[in-house]
Parts: structure tokens; sequence; C-alpha cells
């Protein structure tokens, strides 16, 4: 139903029967995921205030962790009921969309956020503070940095517990994103996503001050690429007369039928459409990470705590490309011959940008934030394919991908020294000689990043690729096999000093952690090596879920 | 019975396996080991020779299809074989030759610590080159004739602790791979031509392929047969080769290896016969080469490389007989058996006289040894009187028919080439009596107190006189009716050449210059006492030691130049591709550098560029309109 309609309903009925208002249809079953989600971290939340400090960790951690694997059951149970494909439909007033792409990428999300929710459990890497077990983030979070209350916290043995209600409502709004079905919605999963993560960046235990910079600096260029995007809407709104994804798309290819009277001056004029869509397409790529809205990626990578870097990373690409997709392949297909050399430009230098600037790097976690730009960039050559090839490689790509990238940062948090994590690149000579095991594992990420046979990062850059090339940018995939050619250079360089450096002498330790990191790690290694010696099956499935509604 | 076929090639390679696998509690039986399947291989052969005469002329083709290799699309080679009158004709020569070169080996070696795995070589060697005359596709040919190559750089490098047989190893080694080449390429060329290279289809497309590209699989086809059968200008391997044991030039030049060239042109004659300037430079290398090597074997002291030579020689008369198309193939084909007869039995010989002699090679340190060795006198004496072509012995038959077939090609050419042929039996005859007057005749020019020559033992004389047998009869059976050309017509086709001068004319001719070289050898070498130590000689005669000039010319041209060329390249390797290679990665760390900069920390200049590039974006989505 469109929403024209909806709202001269709303209209009618309101002018029939004064003072009442009819409750919205909402079809909570097919919503499950997302309402899961939310009211766990609303119970986080009211856990804070009810337990004591005691036994918060371990009531928020089962409780994230049921939240997590409910929600991600109900995904399989909506799947499995043929919401993916047969019964796809728009639900909750046309404001999500229920179908294939959805579920896949709420069900990749749900599945990373629950290994991350895993690494912002640790409490064995960091030494005990007073005896008390401490965690990655800040004992009072309000506390001035080096000031004195800040030290009666963690005499005290406070620990932020809260990071778990606030990732809930992170993962919730990141459900969401990709599912909106018109464009209110997706702004607001999009505050609702990233209010939280402007938070969390600040948590950092050590090294409080470069989090809280990396901090502000996300919310305020996040706030400044949010009212770029909110413009678009405004102007969007003002050349289809509404919001909804189908409606806006019927406009784009078929004109505008019934001219709104309130909007007669602006319906159909081609400059808002186009200047819009750039407007809400930069909103997008600000938080996928392209060049040249990216800056803000490698300072807030670095600040934040690791494991949240992690999840960042992971999960929000994943959230942000999905969100991407469904725009340009449900509102904008109609001007795809304006969208798409605008986007091939876009893509070129996010994968060229990512891969050079990465070369001079000399921080682990800068130089994996470059790493991220680039593959933003191959990601990107798979989204403008236009193709349900193109859909399909893509929502691979960000399966494999969003693995990898937990596992090296839960990696990073592994090598320590006297200041915490050891990030500084010429720390890491020589650990393959010292730590064999946790160097190999990362020699594995690294491979996958670099797209190495064998790992899931080859079958996903061929996927893209191969979608790219199919769709006619047989030039975008040249550039694209040139950036990964540059960006191997990196890659193996770290191998290179890893394995073949002499190790330092005052080098840092490998911290053995609890069994919470191991999982993640080795399910990171294990998605790694599974899609990359058998993708045939998980690029099948992407495939089935490759078709959106509309 | 064509499952025999596969059992032929199978026999040696057991062998070779159990020789070569089987280790030390082999060492005391390994010799008879190697020789039972040599025979083995031998009687099979002959079973299956007599199953081909039961089968009418058209009807004698037997083909075992073993399995298929390789298929990958429409690439597709079948391990399978092939017998037919050609390479029956090769069966029986190897399998033959090669057991009595075996059984002779069994005393020739007896005092080699190595001698198992001598043997394990030697029927590798068998296995490899019937391989590659049984084969039928040139790809398989290929793998027998890879291991031809194979083996003999194990033979001739036996002696490996003397560093001359192992630089003369690695130089057959290296000038063949020269000629593999040529083969390899052909092969490609046949695939792209006629997308098989089974002999049946590809020799039976040639009528409806262009000329050019048959000249082209021809030419390579010709390089590789110049490689292994030491043809110019890839003959300098040949001399160097005599480093190997005497038994292993024996194999090398009358049952195997040098036969491969000879093979492959008779087998690919369909090829050639449709390509006639392939053909031109085919009887150009064989007349080239069978003056060169005559005039090489004039002047060697050393008596297998005067041997040698004559190989050379004799070879050059094939491939000359080869390249004169269907007037030609049968004869060639002819003196390649009945020269695989006598010229084995001269190395054998000549073997024999280095036994006795204390493996002196110089035969300016014979002389006299007639009396000596009264066996090896008398069956070298008739392996010498067939290669000079004494009427009535083998040579006799083949070669004339040769000469004969040479001036049958036709106006200018023929006389060139029939002119070149009669010459180089005029100088056959001259350095082959050389060889005869300086080791059996004269006064003696070794040292009685430590030279004792005697007769070689029972094992090594029964398989020179069998030889010599051969020597004497087989070309004149061959003869009787056109007996052999009969045989091979099937395969080979024949026609009778149109000679402008009779045969009976021919033959005189022969008989002239035969008796003229001869006449000149006695000159210079029976009447006149043989110096010790080698005069200076003349410019010609210095060259000729030095075969020609021939590794002094590769020296200069492909040595020098190589070296050259590899140095310019690893200049170029240096200075332009790692330059560039290097530059880019330079050009690629400033540019990040530079870039970097961008990244400057502060919020507001992040907000900047950000609003940059969102002008660029709404700028760019509207120019792609046009608005």
């Amino acid at each position: 139903m469109s929403s024209v309609a909806s709202v001269h309903s709303l209209w009618t009925v309101a002018a029939e029967v004064p003072g009442r208002i009819p409750a919205p249809h909402i079809e909570y079953a097919q919503l499950s995921p997302t309402l899961i989600v939310l009211g766990a971290a609303v119970i986080g939340i009211l856990v804070e205030t009810v337990l004591p400090r005691s036994s918060r960790y371990y009531a928020q951690l089962a409780l994230s962790v049921v939240a997590l694997a409910a929600a991600f059951a109900a995904v399989i149970g909506l799947a499995a009921g043929g919401f993916g494909s047969s019964k796809a439909r728009i639900a909750a007033m046309g404001a999500i969309a229920v179908d294939g792409p959805a579920l896949f990428l709420q069900g990749t999300i749900l599945l990373v956020s629950l290994v991350a929710v895993f690494t912002f459990a640790e409490r064995r890497l960091d030494p005990a503070a007073h005896g008390k077990k401490v965690d990655s983030f800040a004992a009072q979070a309000a506390a001035v940095p080096g000031g004195a209350a800040e030290q009666a916290a963690v005499k005290a043995g406070f620990t932020t517990t809260e990071v778990f209600p606030i990732a809930l409502f992170a993962i919730g709004g990141m459900l969401i994103f990709p599912s909106a079905n018109d464009l209110l919605m997706l702004f607001v999963a999009l505050e609702v996503f990233s209010l939280p993560l402007y938070i969390l960046c600040a948590l950092a235990r050590r090294q409080r001050l470069l989090s809280q910079e990396a901090a502000v600096k996300y919310f305020l260029l996040g706030a400044f690429s949010s009212a770029f995007l909110l413009f678009g809407i405004a102007l969007l709104y003002g050349y289809a007369g509404t919001v909804t994804y189908a409606g806006i798309a019927e406009v784009v290819s078929d004109g505008a039928k019934q001219i709104d009277p309130a909007l007669a001056g602006t319906m159909g004029n081609d400059a808002l459409l186009l200047i819009g869509a750039a407007l809400v397409l930069m909103g997008l790529l600000f938080k996928v990470g392209a060049v040249p809205f990216h800056m803000w990626t490698p300072d807030v990578y670095q600040g934040a705590p690791t494991p949240v870097t992690g999840f960042m990373a992971a999960a929000t690409k994943v959230a942000a490309f999905g969100a991407l997709l469904r725009l340009l392949y449900v509102v904008l297909p109609g001007m795809r011959w304006d969208w798409r050399p605008v986007m091939w430009g876009v893509a070129i230098v996010t994968m060229l940008g990512g891969a050079i600037v990465a070369i001079t790097q000399t921080d682990i976690k800068r130089l994996l934030a470059y790493s991220s730009i680039a593959h933003a960039g191959f990601i990107l050559a798979g989204v403008i394919a236009t193709s349900e090839d193109g859909i399909s490689s893509v929502l691979f790509y960000l399966g494999a991908y969003s693995f990898v990238t937990l596992g090296a940062f839960a990696v990073v948090t592994l090598v320590r020294d006297a200041g915490g994590e050891a990030t500084h690149l010429s720390k890491w000579a020589g650990l393959g000689r010292r730590s064999p095991l946790v160097a190999a594992v990362f020699a594995v990420f690294l491979l996958a990043f670099a797209g190495i046979p064998l790992t899931s990062g080859f079958a996903g850059k061929f996927a893209v690729f191969k979608a790219a090339a199919q769709s006619g940018a047989g030039w975008l995939v040249v550039i694209g096999v040139i950036s990964s050619a540059i960006a191997a250079f990196f890659y193996i360089r770290v191998i290179v000093l890893m394995f073949f450096s002499e190790p330092k002498a005052d080098g840092p330790t490998v911290a053995v952690p609890s069994p919470l990191t191991t999982t993640a790690i080795a399910i990171g290694v294990a998605v790694t090596l599974v899609l990359g010696l058998a993708p045939q099956y998980f690029l099948d499935l992407a495939g089935q879920a490759g078709v959106f509604i509309r | 019975m064509e499952n025999l076929i596969a059992l032929l090639v199978a026999a040696p390679l057991v062998g070779a396996a159990l020789l070569l696998c089987g280790g030390k509690r082999l060492d005391r039986t390994g010799h008879l080991i190697g020789s039972l399947f040599a025979v083995a291989s031998f009687a099979i052969g002959v079973a299956l020779f007599a199953d081909l005469l039961g089968r009418g002329a058209e009807d004698r083709t037997l083909h075992q299809y073993l399995f298929s290799w390789i298929q990958v699309g429409g690439f597709r080679a079948d391990a399978a074989f092939q017998l037919d009158q050609l390479s029956m004709t090769f069966v029986l020569l190897i399998t033959g030759v090669g057991s009595l070169i075996h059984i002779y080996s069994i005393g020739y070696m007896e005092h080699d610590e190595r001698r198992r795995r001598f043997f394990g070589y030697l029927n590798l060697f068998l296995a490899a080159m019937l391989l590659l005359v049984l084969a039928d596709n040139y790809l398989l040919l290929y793998v027998g004739w890879e291991g031809v190559g194979l083996a003999s750089y194990l033979l001739i490098g036996f002696w490996q602790h003397k560093p001359s047989a192992a630089t003369a190893a690695k130089k057959a080694f290296l000038v063949n791979r020269v000629g593999d080449m040529g083969l390899s390429i052909a092969i490609m060329l046949m695939f792209t031509t006629f997308g098989t290279f089974a002999f049946g289809p590809v020799l039976a497309a040639t009528g409806e392929t262009s000329e050019g590209k048959l000249t082209a699989i021809g030419l390579m086809l010709l390089l590789a047969a110049c490689g292994k059968s030491a043809q110019v200008p890839l003959q300098s391997w040949l001399g160097d080769a005599m480093e190997g044991p005497t038994p292993v030039s024996a194999l090398i030049h009358a049952a195997t290896m040098v036969t491969a060239g000879v093979y492959l042109i008779t087998r690919s004659g369909a090829i050639f016969n449709a390509a006639p300037d392939a053909q031109v430079a085919v009887v150009a290398v064989g007349a080239v080469t069978l003056l060169f090597g005559a005039i090489v074997g004039c002047a060697k002291d050393d008596i297998k490389k005067a041997l040698a030579g004559s190989t050379m020689s004799q070879i050059g008369y094939m491939i000359l007989a080869a390249g004169l198309g269907p007037i030609g193939y049968a004869f060639a084909i002819m003196h390649l058996v009945t020269h695989g007869f006598f010229k084995a039995g001269l190395f054998l010989g000549a073997g024999s006289v280095m036994h006795g002699m204390n493996d002196e090679v110089d035969m300016r340190r014979y002389g006299g040894l007639r009396t000596y060795m009264p066996v090896t006198f008398i069956t070298f004496g008739l392996g010498y009187l067939a290669i000079i072509g004494f009427p009535g012995l083998s040579g006799f038959f083949s070669k004339d028919k040769i000469i004969e077939a040479a001036f049958a090609k036709g106006g200018t050419e023929g006389w060139i080439l029939g002119g070149a042929a009669l010459l180089g039996a005029a100088i056959t005859a001259f350095y082959m009596t050389r060889v005869m007057l300086m080791t059996f005749f004269g006064e003696k020019r070794w040292d009685p107190d430590t030279t004792h020559p005697h007769e070689s033992p029972k094992v090594m004389t029964i398989p020179m006189i069998v030889l010599a047998v051969g020597s004497v009869f087989a070309g004149g059976l061959f003869s009787v009716n056109e007996t052999f050309v009969k045989w091979l017509e099937p395969v080979t086709s024949f026609e009778h050449g149109h000679s402008p001068v009779s045969a009976t004319t021919v033959t005189a001719a022969t008989m002239v210059v035969l008796v003229l070289g001869v006449g000149l050898a006695w000159a210079m070498y029976g009447r006149r006492p043989v110096p010790a130590t080698a005069p200076r000689g003349s410019l010609l005669t210095r060259a000729a030691r030095r075969d020609l000039l021939q590794d002094d010319f590769n020296h200069v041209v492909l040595v020098r130049g190589g070296e050259h060329l590899t140095r310019t390249l690893v200049y170029l390797d240096h200075s332009l591709v790692d330059g560039a290679v290097n530059g880019t990665a330079a050009s690629m760390g400033g540019l990040s550098g530079r870039l970097r900069k961008l990244q400057s920390g502060f919020v507001r200049s992040y907000a900047v560029q950000m609003l940059g590039g969102a002008a660029v974006l709404i700028a760019a989505t509207l120019l792609m309109r046009g608005v």
C-alpha cells in the first residue's frame, strides 16, 4: 500500500470520526528480530538500575547473548517461513521491508554482533586493577580522564556494563537500517545506531583522551553528514511528494501523476531529484567510509576501544551497505544512468585512496582503517553492477569481510605491552617467532584482506569483480585489481614484519585471552577458511536472497 | 596380436625400473636381468613381425589403445600405439642391435662397479626409443623423444667422475634441447592447424592445408631431426658424446638416438611431400652434413671420433634420401638398417681394440693389430668393407640407391646432390681405409712393455660376429626383388626416380671414386709409415681436427652472443623493469605520504573536505544529466 493512500485514508477516517485515531497495523512476527534486540536493550537499562554492580556484568552478558541468539533464530524462522522469497512483504505501514536481502543482512549483523559481544566481555587481557577484573572500557565514563573521580572509580572497581545495552540499541538500529522502506525510517534508523556508537567510541579504558577525541570527531562529522542526508530527504520529498521508496521510484520512472497542490512548484523537478539523491547517497557513503567522506575512519578506528572498532568496522559496514543497496536498487533504478558514473568515480577514488594511503601507515589500527576504506571501494564496485549478481556478490562480500575484520581486531587486542595494546607496527616485528599461533592467525586474516585464494577474501573479491565486469564496467575491475595489488603490499608487509624480522628485546607480549575472545577469533578463522574453500553454498544462499521487494 | 605392442615398450621399461630401484642386491645379476629384458623385447618384436608377414600388405597396421592421456576441451591426447611396417623395421633394429650391445656390454663393463646402473640406463634408452617409434601421435612420440634425450644424457655422462664426460653429457643435452624446441613448436603448430596430433588425421589432412603452414611445420620438424640426428647446424654434440662407454656410442650411433631424426622425417613424409621448400631444406642439410662429417672423419686420430664423423656423414645420406620424397624414403630407411649393422659392428670392434689396448683411443699408437685380434680384425674389416660400399656387401646396395635417387631428383639440384653424394662416397672410402690401415696394418706403434694386445672374450666377440654377418648380407637380402622397398611402400609410398644417368653409370662412378679413395689412403697411410705424433697438417686438416671449427663458431656466435644478450637483458631488467617497479612503488609511497597529510586530525578540515566532496558529488550528478 502506498503512503499517499494511507495518509488519505487517515484523513477521511479522521474527518468522519473525530477524536479517534486507529492503531496502525504492525506485523509483530515479521519485525520480531528488531523488537527482540531493542526490547533486550531496554531491559538492559533496567538491569543497570535494579541489579547490584557485582552481578551486572554476568546479567548483561547473558541478556545480550540470549537476545542476539533469539533474534537470529527469529531471522532463521522468517527465512524458513518464506519471508525471504515468496512471502516477502512490506510491513509496519510501509516503513519496513521484510525480504531476502533484509533477512540476509540482519542475520549477518546479528551473528557478527554476537561475536563482537564476546570481545566486549573479555576481562582477562588487562591486568586486574585493585583485585577487580577489568575490560576494555572506562571505569566511569563521565569522570574526567586522569582526575580524582576516575581514580576513585578505578579503585572501587567500577565497570561500564552499560556498553551491552548501548550496543544492543546500536544493533537494533542496524537491523532496521537495511530494511527501512521509507526515507524517514532510514533516517531514524541511522540515528538510532549512530548515537550509541558515538558513546561506545568514547569508552576506552586506556588513552581516554584519544578515545573521547575520536568520539567527538565522529559525532560532529556524523551530525554533519546527517544534516546532508536530511536535506536530501527533504529535496526528494519535494520532488516526489512522498518519502516511501516505492512512491519515489514510481515518480522517477513514470513521472508525477497526482500533483500535490502544496508541492506544485517542486514536484517532478529533476534538479531536486538529482541533488536530493546525491545528498542522500552522501549520507550513506559517509557511513560506509567511502572517499571523500572517509576522513573520520582512521581517527575513530584508532581512538575507539578495539572491540568497538571491530564491531563498528564489521556491523556498521554491513548495515550501511545494505541501506545503500536498497536505495539504489529500489528507489533510484530509474535514474541509474545518472548515478552510475558518479558512483564509479567514488568507487575508484575509494579503492585507490584507501590502498595508497595505507602504504605509509605505522599503526595497525589505522592500517586496518584504511584497509576498510579500500574494501568499501571493492564492495561499491559490486553495488554499482545493478544486477542480481551484484546484490548477491555484495551480500557475500559483506558476510565474508565482517568476520575477517572482527577477527583481525580481536587479534589486535591480544598484542600488548605495558601501555596496553601495542598498536605501533614496529612493535609487531618478529611476532611470528615469539607467538607463532597468533601471528599465523593474523596472517590468515591479512591474506583474506589481500584476497589470496582459499580465503573468503578471494571468493568475495572475485564475486564482486565478476558482477562488475558483467555489468560492463571492465575498466573498473582493472582499477580494482590494481588497487588490490597495491593493498596486497601492505598486508604482506605486516606478514613479513611478523615472520622475517628479528623480535625486539622490549617487544610486546601476547596476552592469553579468555574463551570469549578465543571463540571470536576461532569463528573468524573458521568463516574465513570455510567461505574460502567452499564458497559456492554461501554464494547460492546470497543469490537466493538477492531480490528486493518494492 | 596388437595387445603385444605395449609389451615391447614395457619389457625394457620394467627392466630399467627394476635395475634402477632394485638397489645393491641386484648388483650381481643386474647385467643379466637387463639383457634378458632387451632380448625379451626383441622376441616380442620377432613374434609381431611374423604376425605382420602373415597379413596382406595393406593390412599390416596395428593399433593398440591404452588410455585417454589428457583431455581438456578440444585437446585430446591418447596413450596409443601404432605398429606398421616402418615402426616394425625400427623395432627389430632397436631391439636386435640393442640386445647384441647389451650382451657385449656384459663383457665390456665387467669391471665397472656401477654396471647394474649402466644396464638400467641401457634398458631405459631402449624403452624410450621404442616409445618414440611406436607412438601413434606426435605428443606421445615427444615423450619418447625426451626419454631418449634423458637416457643419452645419463649414458654419455656415465663416467661422471671425468669432467670431460660430464661436460659432454651436458653439451649433448643442451644441443638436443634446441632441437626439442623445434619438435614442441611443430606439435603446437599441428594442433592449431589440424586440431589434433595423431598421425592418421594429421597426415591425411595435408592436402587441404596451406603450403605455408606445412612448410613451417616441416622446418620445425627438421630442426628437431637435426638435434637428435646430429645434423648441421646442431651436430656439435656427437663427437664429444664419445666420452661415454663404447657400447653407448654403438647404441647411439647404430640403433637409437641418431636414427630418430630420420624416423621423424620419414614418418612425417606426407607433410614434407606437400611442402617442397621444407624438402629443399632437408636435402641441403643432408648434403652439407654428409660432407661435413666425412671431412671431420678424415682428420681424427681418435678411433671413436673418426667413427663419429662417419656416423654424422652416413646419417647425412639418410636425411638427404628422406628429403628426396617418395623416391628416397625407402632407401633412407634401408641405409639406416644396414648402417645399424655395420656401424654397431665397427663401434663394438673399436671397443674391442680399446679393451685390448688399455683403453687407448689414439690410432697413431695402434698398428699391426690384425695378428693379435683376429676376430676383431675380421669383423671390423667386414664392417669396413660394408661402409665403403664394397660390391656385394650391405652398404653397396643401400648407398648406391641413395646416390642414384639423388641424381634422380632432377635438374641442377639433382646434379649437385648426386655430386655431393659421390664425393662423400670417395671421402668415406678414404677415411675408413685410413682407420683400417692405422689400426690393423703397418708397424706397431705401441709400447710392448706396457701394452699387451689380446682378443676380447666370447661374450664380446659373438655380438660382433653376428653384426658382421648382418653387415655382409643384409643389403643384398633387402635388394632381391626390391623386397625392402615393397615392404615399406604402404607406409612411405614409393616412386621410381628418373635419373638423368643410368643406374649402371652411377654404380660405375661409385666404384671409380671408391677405388680413388682407397688408393689415396693407401698411398698416404699404407705405403708410408704413420708418424706416432700427428704432423701439423694443412689448414683444412687442422680445421677438421677441430671439427671444422664448429665449437669455435658456436662459441663466438652463440655463447658470446648469448652472453651479450643476457648482459643486456640483465641491464634492462635492472634499469627498466626493476626501475619501473621500484619507481612505481616509490611514487606510490610518495603519493601516500602526501595524501596522508590531508588527514590532519582537525575536524574542521575534515568537514570542509566533506563539504567539498558533497559539492563534487552534486555537480557530477547534475553534469551526468546535463541539467
